[in-house]
């Protein structure tokens, strides 16, 4: 009983803390961005312009919660709520330190691509709820692009699955400790972040919510409360992809020795996670956005077939005995 | 021929790779570059003494109103933001009875500076004309008029003009002004 309560506090920190970073990573976003073009971004509230997010925040609720009345009332109302919970749902089996970490679920790798998946209804059913062009037009390439994406995102993570023997993240962070498996799975590294990047409709796979073209994509006629579960989601996906990649590739929280001893293992987690979070923005201040046939021929005829042969090359590498 | 095309595809991709990378490099690079951006309320821009922004309405060197009220300056707004009356003094001196700038309309063009046959209307670098109040930003002559001669320093329409006035309590008689010859004495002119 005590256990129980113990791991319901456990999860509901992990929420509390998750919630207030992806709103913090609105404001790290545009502060950067704004240093990456010559300017300096939001720095008026607070010291640097920190509470930036907090005054978004305050704005965004005291908009009106709108309802189209052309929308499908309750398909439009559930569809952020879909989107949020699933990314939640995956930061149930990312073991953020030796002891911390909500499940040791057998089959983490395949839970977390599973709610990838399950996301994607977030944002098909949003855009088919608000019965307008745009947000059809955004959702259509929601679904086929992380469909398709989806694909290679599994395979690529096969080939770590291939080398530590698990689908349990703890022990595959665990069977990195005499080396991160970058080393051997630098092709898969590579597939899995361009393949995580479209899945959390970043730049420059934002195709879904494309600006320039389709003014908001999927959530176009969505405001206030809603739309801030989608910009939640959003952000929470942005630190998943980049926990996943770090977890799965990058060590988790181990380090190499000299550095090991410096800092506790969760601060070298958070450490390496806030560089790939870093390393999105930068993707986003820099790339052009392709046009959906290139995303997807690209998905199609390079990834899909590269992926491929990553698995192959490391299974082949594998039955020859080289990782003993 | 096929060969050629497969290694074409191949550098191709290569090329398209490293572009991506040069792009984020690049960018990456401006991480240490100062931005541009001035931080205004704190640090206010150089305006250039002939910024066109806020309308006075100057005095000459002796401290008079150069408006004559000829209405050109309200003439020439393409806004209307002008609006003003002409009156004439017991001594022969013209002025506006009222004189209104609607800073919500006005473009802060100049054209009415262009207009001013007096150098009496001109533009000045002060652009912080925001109000709370609409109403706020009708300004009157009261509003409008300064005690200086603005960008001419030495001008002065009535020292040049032909029109009997008094000024600084002294009458200046019709042919007294700068450059003009007195006035013909038509009788004297017969054969």
């Amino acid at each position: 009983m005590l256990e129980l309560l113990f791991k319901l506090l456990e999860i509901t920190v992990i929420i509390a803390l998750l919630i207030p970073i992806a709103a913090m990573l609105v404001w790290v976003e545009r502060r950067m961005i704004g240093i990456w073009q010559d300017r300096l971004g939001p720095n008026r509230v607070g010291p640097f312009g920190i509470l930036q997010s907090l005054a978004d925040l305050l704005k965004i609720l005291g908009k009106e919660d709108w309802i189209p009345p052309f929308s499908d009332r309750l398909v439009f109302t559930i569809a952020p709520v879909i989107g949020a919970v699933c990314v939640l749902m995956s930061f149930a089996v990312i073991p953020f330190s030796p002891s911390i970490g909500v499940s040791d679920l057998n089959i983490g790798l395949l839970f977390f691509l599973a709610m990838a998946s399950l996301s994607v209804y977030s944002v098909v059913l949003a855009g088919w709820a608000s019965n307008s062009k745009y947000a059809l037009l955004g959702s259509m390439r929601a679904a086929a692009q992380t469909v398709s994406y989806e694909v290679f995102m599994g395979l690529s993570v096969m080939g770590v699955v291939l080398l530590t023997g698990s689908f349990n993240l703890r022990e595959i962070v665990l069977a990195q400790e005499s080396g991160w498996l970058i080393q051997t799975q630098f092709l898969g590294f590579i597939i899995f972040l361009i393949a995580g990047i479209a899945e959390s409709h970043r730049l420059p796979f934002d195709l879904p919510e494309a600006e320039t073209e389709l003014t908001a994509g999927f959530h176009t006629e969505y405001s206030g409360l809603k739309f801030a579960l989608f910009f939640l989601g959003e952000y929470l996906s942005v630190t998943l992809i980049s926990a996943m990649s770090v977890v799965l590739f990058f060590g988790g929280w181990l380090m190499p020795e000299p550095f090991a001893s410096w800092l506790p293992p969760l601060v070298w987690f958070i450490l390496k996670i806030l560089i790939f979070v870093m390393f999105f923005i930068l993707l986003r201040t820099s790339l052009p956005r392709p046009r959906f046939d290139q995303l997807l021929s690209f998905g199609w005829k390079y990834m899909l077939p590269l992926a491929l042969i990553n698995l192959l090359v490391t299974a082949a590498f594998k039955l020859g005995g080289f990782y003993g | 021929m096929d060969k050629d095309k497969k290694q074409n595809t191949v550098s191709a991709a290569f090329d398209m790779i490293f572009s991506q990378l040069r792009t984020m490099g690049l960018v990456l690079k401006h991480t240490f570059t100062k931005a541009d951006t001035v931080e205004y309320p704190e640090q206010k821009p150089y305006l250039a003494p002939r910024y066109r922004g806020r309308i006075v309405l100057t005095r000459d060197p002796d401290g008079e109103e150069r408006c004559v009220g000829c209405n050109l300056c309200a003439a020439a707004c393409p806004v209307d933001c002008i609006a003003l009356q002409q009156t004439i003094d017991d001594d022969g001196r013209k002025r506006a009875d009222f004189f209104r700038i609607n800073f919500s309309r006005c473009i802060l063009c100049g054209f009415c500076e262009e207009a001013c046959p007096t150098y009496a209307i001109q533009l000045t670098p002060d652009v912080e004309l925001a109000e709370y109040d609409r109403q706020n930003l009708v300004y009157e002559k009261e509003h409008l008029l300064i005690n200086g001669v603005g960008k001419y320093h030495d001008y002065s329409f009535y020292r040049h003009s032909g029109i009997a006035v008094d000024i600084n309590g002294e009458r200046k008689a019709k042919g007294d002004a700068q450059q003009e010859k007195p006035p013909v004495d038509i009788k004297g002119l017969m054969p």
